[in-house]
């Protein structure tokens, strides 16, 4: 339709028929609609999730409801909408690298900001935060969420 | 076409025997998006920088070795004066010397002319980084003048100092010093982006990345452990700024926050940066020794894997630097494995230099004398963080001068020799001149002898007490035991002689940049792809066209040939 | 690949590191101090689902604009990106008048570390969807004209990853609080 107006730059490939470099060509819009479809069941099924968990007190449904669903979404949009599987494969080693690092540093600094206790020390300030804290919420208490991880250690 | 000096602070102009007269003085000098004159500016900057940086360790330490006396130049020097200069001289050196002149100049000088192209693949984003970058050194540079004055709570900016006024004194400046080391690593993802995708997508016919010279594989290694390193830093420093100017509590345990999550963000960052540095200065190096050896680089594949190795491991080292922060004590034992692990690739890359000097055909230029002294100085600063590197006696050298020596036999090799062999090998490159050995090989020694003196003795200093961040050890009877001041005298003294002697180092540098010897193309009888173009390159790099690679890049004394060397673009027939 | 989408994709990866480092930070926070249960009741789950909604919508007409692209369609190319930038405009829209709300009834910045993540992380996002709509203008309107079409996958990609990041967002802060 239009090829013959387009103005590329010299470094730029040919837009449009080898755009997708594995001839995957072309997913008709409507499959990109049925993805979006499923997206849009999955917000549905991860907003009702957490509010069975609650009620049912079974802490698991919120967690696999809310954020295994959130992990199917971006690999829905991932995979779908950015076409990671026709690019070079290093993008998503690079993708995944980048992720690894974010979980060693989680992993390296949990012990240190997760706990208010540790072998010889407590952190006063952050347990008195958290006791006044519930106190003032009065009642709302553990709104479906973990408890602290490791239980009190002895103090000194 | 006027070539006087530019009157702006970050720019001089240099001397274009030939060239593109077309552009106009803004155009050409202060908006250009020629990779070369964005690296002149880095590089211009970071010397200025460096002046700074300089001066002021020259009034600190003057305080150090005659405490309360008026400094020439600067006047008394008050406890909080001391704490900003010393937090100044860190962050000045590493993040506005080190890293413009090593990655961002050399960085943007080289990777186009050693891979064989015409530009960057963004040069107008290259510009952008630049001016960011500028920015940057402005907005440092201004917080010195605002109310309170410049940060002093150290380059590592701990909270609760660095987070509330009342602690830092300085409410605006710590705001600025944070805002402007946030513009400096947004320059420097934008470059680093920059530089990673035009080695990957514009190599010259003919190189595969095995052709590639070693520094340019540094570069690039270097500015992907950049990428992936200083994310939680930059949302750190968001938390930072939010904690000094919005009253949040990120780093405040009275308000649910933590400070040692700010230790802990801040050296997931810290660590692979100094590495970040290193790797450029090692690629530096292997580019003289090979060249001044007219030998091929001893395994160029263990160079590249174990620099790989080094940055990969360098994620997993960072938590040495709190081994008394309180950390869990399980984790003290996984970093302290890690660390002295790391020292191992490193090793591995001084065998392969070592290997790569036997049996050449040395020849002891003024280059050459940088890169082996580096090799020497970085070995003493390498053994040395063993003992930091192990929790136990870390316990003792922790925030003690042992640990300011140590990183200073690490860094000034980096940073300094690093810059100054980079320099001496590619001016006449750079500038179509040669700059006078003699007083190269003058301005080298007097150098390399005073930076010793300046540190031995802060490691014995450090080892019998001497804390660090201290403005005046006269309060401490027992850090004024017997030959101690002594001791701090001869360091300041060895600083002001290494200080005196860069004089030699400018006036060579502005006096050859003049009227120094015209340089030919390829002075040192090179390989690489940059001394196949003129000197200096004129815009596109290339008049005669853009090269065809034959080979690596350090095929030196081959059997075949006559000559010792075997530039990359010359075809496989005998010449 | 095309010089122009490795950068994107090189961009995404520092910038996973960026979030990676707020988001991780946040996590442990919220794990050690079960108290924040308290204030983080108080955000609008509705607000955050529908936002959830819009951003995905956004995302499906960035793609069907790759599509048109790629086929050489500028104008429904632009048409469709344009209304990608709608959807940005209608979630910051929805945000605004959700933390006008928080504010007003006294949960600012300041007033809980729980609240002082909230607005920091929620807002960097923000501040990367008006970036991506200003690049999206840009492309778009280049697209219109039938020029650089190859741009219109790049600025996709970079959308893709800012409503990547809102699909995370979400859960920590809307849903399982």
């Amino acid at each position: 339709m239009s090829d013959s107006t387009h103005g590329t730059t010299p470094a730029a490939p040919a837009s449009g028929h080898d755009a997708h470099g594995g001839g995957h060509h072309a997913h008709a819009d409507k499959d990109y609609i049925k993805i979006w479809g499923i997206l849009l069941g999955l917000l549905v099924v991860s907003l009702i999730g957490p509010i069975i968990g609650e009620k049912s007190g079974i802490f698991a449904i919120t967690l696999v409801t809310a954020f295994g669903i959130a992990v199917v979404k971006a690999y829905l949009v991932i995979k779908n909408f950015m076409h990671i599987g026709v690019e070079k494969r290093y993008v998503a080693y690079l993708l995944i690298t980048m992720l690894g690092l974010m979980i060693l540093m989680v992993g390296g600094v949990g012990p240190d900001v997760l706990r208010h206790d540790g072998t010889r020390w407590t952190n006063v300030a952050a347990h008195k935060a958290t006791e006044e804290g519930l106190k003032a919420g009065g009642g709302h208490g553990e709104h479906g969420e973990a408890k602290p991880d490791a239980p009190p250690a002895e103090h000194h | 076409m006027s070539t006087a000096h530019a009157d702006h602070a970050h720019d001089h102009s240099h001397d274009h025997a030939h060239g593109h007269h077309d552009e106009g003085f803004i155009k050409k000098y202060l908006w250009s998006t020629d990779h070369k004159m964005i690296a002149m500016q880095y590089m211009f900057t970071g010397m200025v920088m460096a002046l700074i940086g300089g001066f002021t360790v020259y009034v600190f330490r003057m305080q150090l070795a005659w405490p309360g006396m008026a400094v020439p130049g600067y006047g008394r020097v008050t406890a909080s004066d001391y704490n900003a200069l010393v937090t100044t001289h860190g962050s000045v050196m590493i993040f506005w010397v080190a890293m413009p002149v090593l990655i961002a100049a050399l960085g943007n000088y080289l990777i186009p002319l050693m891979i064989g192209c015409d530009d960057m693949v963004f040069p107008r984003l290259n510009r952008l980084s630049y001016q960011l970058f500028l920015l940057s050194a402005i907005i440092l540079i201004a917080s010195f003048y605002v109310p309170g004055g410049a940060f002093g709570g150290a380059w590592t900016a701990y909270p609760p100092l660095s987070a509330k006024a009342e602690y830092s004194l300085t409410g605006l400046g710590s705001s600025m010093w944070l805002l402007a080391v946030a513009l400096e690593f947004a320059a420097f993802l934008l470059g680093g982006i920059n530089f990673v995708t035009t080695v990957m997508n514009s190599r010259a016919p003919g190189m595969k990345m095995f052709d590639v010279p070693i520094v340019v594989w540094m570069i690039i290694i270097a500015s992907i452990l950049f990428m992936a390193s200083v994310g939680p830093l930059i949302a750190g420093a968001v938390m930072l700024l939010f904690d000094q100017q919005l009253g949040t509590g990120f780093f405040d345990p009275a308000k649910g926050g933590d400070p040692v999550l700010w230790q802990h963000l801040f050296w997931f960052f810290g660590h692979p940066e100094v590495y970040v540095v290193l790797l450029p200065a090692m690629g530096i190096v292997a580019e003289i020794i090979t060249v001044f050896s007219r030998k091929k680089l001893f395994a160029y594949k263990t160079v590249l894997y174990t620099a790989i190795g080094t940055g990969v491991l360098s994620f997993f080292v960072w938590a040495h630097h709190q081994f008394v922060a309180g950390i869990d004590p399980r984790m003290a034992n996984v970093f302290s494995v890690t660390t002295l692990l790391i020292s191992i690739p490193v090793a591995e890359m001084v065998f392969v230099y070592i290997g790569t000097l036997y049996g050449g055909s040395i020849r002891l230029t003024t280059p050459m004398l940088w890169a082996l002294s580096f090799i020497a100085e970085f070995l003493l600063g390498g053994v040395t963080g063993i003992f930091l590197g192990s929790s136990g006696s870390d316990i003792y050298f922790h925030d003690t001068y042992f640990v300011l020596a140590h990183f200073h036999y690490t860094f000034f090799p980096i940073a300094f020799i690093g810059s100054f062999a980079a320099i001496t090998y590619w001016f006449p490159k750079m500038f179509g001149k040669m700059l006078n050995d003699t007083w190269g090989k003058v301005h080298f020694w007097g150098t390399i002898i005073p930076f010793n003196f300046i540190f031995i003795p802060l490691f014995f200093l450090g080892a019998r007490g001497d804390h660090r961040r201290i403005y005046n050890y006269q309060h401490f009877p027992d850090l004024m035991k017997a030959g101690m001041q002594d001791m701090r005298i001869l360091a300041t003294i060895s600083l002001l002689v290494l200080l005196a002697f860069q004089v030699v180092f400018l006036v060579n540098f502005f006096y050859s940049l003049f009227k120094g010897a015209k340089a030919p193309a390829n002075p040192w009888e090179a390989n690489t792809l940059e001394w196949q173009a003129p000197s200096p390159p004129p815009h596109g790099n290339f008049p005669q066209g853009l090269p065809t690679v034959y080979r690596g890049p350090y095929e030196y004394s081959h059997p075949d040939r006559k000559d010792d060397y075997w530039p990359q673009t010359e075809p496989a027939q005998q010449s | 690949m095309p010089t122009g989408r490795l950068a994107v994709w090189w961009l995404i990866a520092s910038e996973i590191v960026i979030f990676g480092g707020v988001l991780g930070s946040y996590i442990m926070h919220r794990i050690g101090h079960p108290e924040w249960a308290n204030q983080s009741v108080h955000t609008n789950t509705w607000a955050g689902a529908f936002n959830t909604l819009v951003l995905l919508t956004s995302s499906l007409s960035a793609v069907l604009a790759h599509n048109a692209a790629s086929r050489g369609d500028g104008k429904r190319a632009a048409k469709l990106m344009w209304a990608t930038i709608g959807g940005g405009a209608i979630f910051l829209v929805v945000k605004s008048f959700e933390w006008t709300n928080e504010i007003q009834h006294g949960y600012t910045i300041s007033s809980s570390t729980f609240w002082s993540f909230y607005y920091t992380a929620a807002g960097l996002h923000g501040l990367h969807v008006i970036a991506g709509m200003i690049v999206m203008m840009f492309v778009a309107s280049d697209a219109a004209k039938g020029k650089e079409l190859q741009r219109v996958e790049n600025a996709g990609l970079y959308w893709h990853f800012v409503d990547l990041v809102w699909i995370f967002l979400f859960p920590l802060l809307y849903i399982a609080k």
